[in-house]
């Protein structure tokens, strides 16, 4: 078996493990794991500009909530179907980083750090400010039947927990066979040069910037796509996920999981997932808990879970 | 013969420092030039200055027939200008493979077919030697070794004028005879253009030289009459070369 089969058979081997905990999973851990597969989506969307790009952006909840806003809105005041609001949700995501990345991209370092996190806050005050159509701080409420989608098979209500799971798994399973895909493209191995030596790679051919620019917007895109699936399947759109908070999470998640790895965004998300979910079970200082574990993992596993296994046993892994 | 380089009036300032100062140069096809001249006499900056790394303060840079002044530096590395670094710069997390695929990928048509990009990768590993290493990463290769990768590149990247900075720094004897051949190998298919401090190089190989000191052109000529040359003895020869 080659190198290349063996990826893609780990990778479906693993949505494969997904599908079966449809079945195996008790409600409560069925609901759980949805809405992780639609934040690890967000997280590997943050991953390939942060862990392949190696540019640390701190205004990705911007990203999240142009999805989450541009298919509730659509759907609030357009009328717009769950397919249709999907797309107006990526459409938002894509053009907001488009714009967000021709500007904060000619900095980088602390100054970009800076430049996407004011975009992300203007963005949530934005939100607030607005609250004749965004409902403000209280956000949007999606009723029952503003989640269905009509078929000529018959009609698929995205309440229903299976349906929701499911769909859930499927955009995940795409994004990552995608992100697969990206990372072992030409694309994908111009993004990691230009992370390690951007000069030497300019002096290669490559204009930087507009990979950059590519790189960006197709992490805007999925995770708009991330944030418009989120909004449609819990039927809620609320401000605080453009706020400062969701753009740290998937930084977080991808850093435990390992940056720079297909599957880490996924392991990282489960992990602190968990993680606060089992520590709230003993302790109301649950988050005391949770910081002394993460320093931990940051100590003994400096490139996150996936990234300290590939260094020292499993260099093939993308 | 129309010249593949040409430079006229070429200056750049660092602050109240003219480090190349009204360069006017002109390279044929299928020659191989040395630059040569004492620390600091600017031809890293004039090299720069022609792959577009650093702006000009002043002057023009055609290459082929077109003005090139105002290009970005990756638009002239497609118009087939490529450069090796003086200080060793390969990407060293990265696989001898992946580090040659960069430039291979980029003069393909088609970057995703898998057997050609592969084939370009082999081929312009065998040419330095170093096709028995291509899994390694880059980091882990004897610093001799990633010399000849740096190579690589540029050979990988088909250019019509290659600026080799100072290619045999730190590499051993027999490293250098190697590096000659390779050189030659080179010339035969681009314009070369060499900056070299070790004098027995540049006179095996290149059929014109030019010196700077002070960032301006003190002479130009054969390899014989440049060592005839008495300027050129008094400012960087020593007069005993």
């Amino acid at each position: 078996m080659n190198g290349s089969a063996r990826l893609w058979l780990l990778h479906a081997a693993v949505v494969a493990l997904l599908v079966a905990l449809n079945f195996l999973l008790p409600a409560y851990h069925h609901g759980l794991m949805a809405r992780i597969l639609v934040l690890a989506t967000f997280a590997m969307g943050y991953n390939l500009t942060f862990g392949y790009g190696g540019l640390l952006s701190l205004g990705h909840a911007m990203f999240f909530a142009a999805g989450l806003y541009g298919a509730g809105l659509g759907i609030q005041h357009l009328g717009l179907g769950v397919p249709a609001a999907f797309l107006a949700g990526l459409a938002c995501g894509a053009a907001l980083a488009l714009l967000a990345g021709l500007l904060a991209l000619r900095t980088t370092g602390v100054a970009f750090m800076i430049v996407t996190l004011m975009f992300s806050q203007a963005f949530h005050l934005a939100i607030l400010y607005f609250s004749a159509f965004t409902g403000g701080d209280q956000g949007l409420v999606l009723r029952p039947q503003q989640r269905r989608i009509e078929t000529a098979l018959g009609t698929l209500d995205l309440t229903d927990p299976t349906t929701r799971y499911l769909t859930a798994l499927a955009l995940f399973a795409v994004v990552l066979f995608a992100m697969l895909a990206i990372v072992r493209s030409g694309f994908g191995r111009v993004l990691v040069a230009i992370r390690e030596n951007e000069e030497r790679a300019r002096m290669l051919g490559y204009d930087t910037f507009a990979s950059r620019l590519a790189a960006l917007v197709t992490s805007g895109t999925i995770c708009a796509a991330a944030g418009a699936a989120y909004g449609l399947l819990f039927g809620y759109v609320g401000a605080n996920f453009a706020s400062v908070q969701y753009s740290i999470l998937p930084l977080l998640w991808v850093l435990l999981g390992g940056a720079a790895t297909t599957l880490g965004p996924l392991f990282g998300t489960v992990f602190m997932y968990y993680l606060i979910d089992i520590a709230s079970g003993y302790t109301s200082a649950y988050m005391l808990a949770v910081g002394v574990i993460l320093i931990l993992l940051v100590l003994f596993f400096r490139k996150g879970l996936l990234g300290t296994l590939r260094e020292r046993w499993l260099r093939w892994l993308p | 013969m129309n010249a593949l380089l040409e430079t006229r009036g070429l200056s750049r300032d660092f602050g109240g420092l003219r480090a190349v100062d009204r360069v006017d140069f002109s390279l044929m096809p299928g020659e191989i030039r040395a630059l040569i001249g004492p620390n600091g006499a600017g031809k890293t900056t004039f090299v720069s200055l022609v792959c577009g790394r650093i702006e000009p303060s002043a002057g023009t840079i055609v290459f082929d027939g077109e003005d090139i002044t105002a290009l970005p530096a990756h638009r002239r590395v497609r118009l087939g200008i490529a450069y090796t670094f003086q200080i060793t710069s390969v990407f060293s997390n990265l696989s001898v493979f992946d580090n040659v695929a960069l430039a291979v990928q980029r003069t393909l048509a088609d970057g995703r077919s898998q057997g050609r990009l592969r084939a370009g990768v082999i081929e312009a590993l065998e040419r330095v030697g170093l096709a028995d290493r291509a899994s390694l990463p880059a980091g882990q290769l004897a610093y001799g070794h990633q010399r000849l990768l740096e190579v690589a590149m540029g050979l990988a990247l088909r250019p019509r004028l290659m600026v080799l900075d100072e290619p045999t720094q730190g590499l051993g004897d027999s490293e250098i005879e190697n590096f000659i051949a390779l050189a030659r190998e080179i010339a035969a298919s681009a314009t070369v253009l060499l900056i070299e401090h070790n004098m027995d190089v540049v006179m095996q190989l290149a059929h014109r030289i030019t010196v700077l000191e002070a960032g301006r052109v003190l002479a130009e000529g054969t390899p014989e009459a440049i060592r005839a040359d008495e300027a050129v003895q008094r400012a960087y020869l020593g007069g005993g070369a």
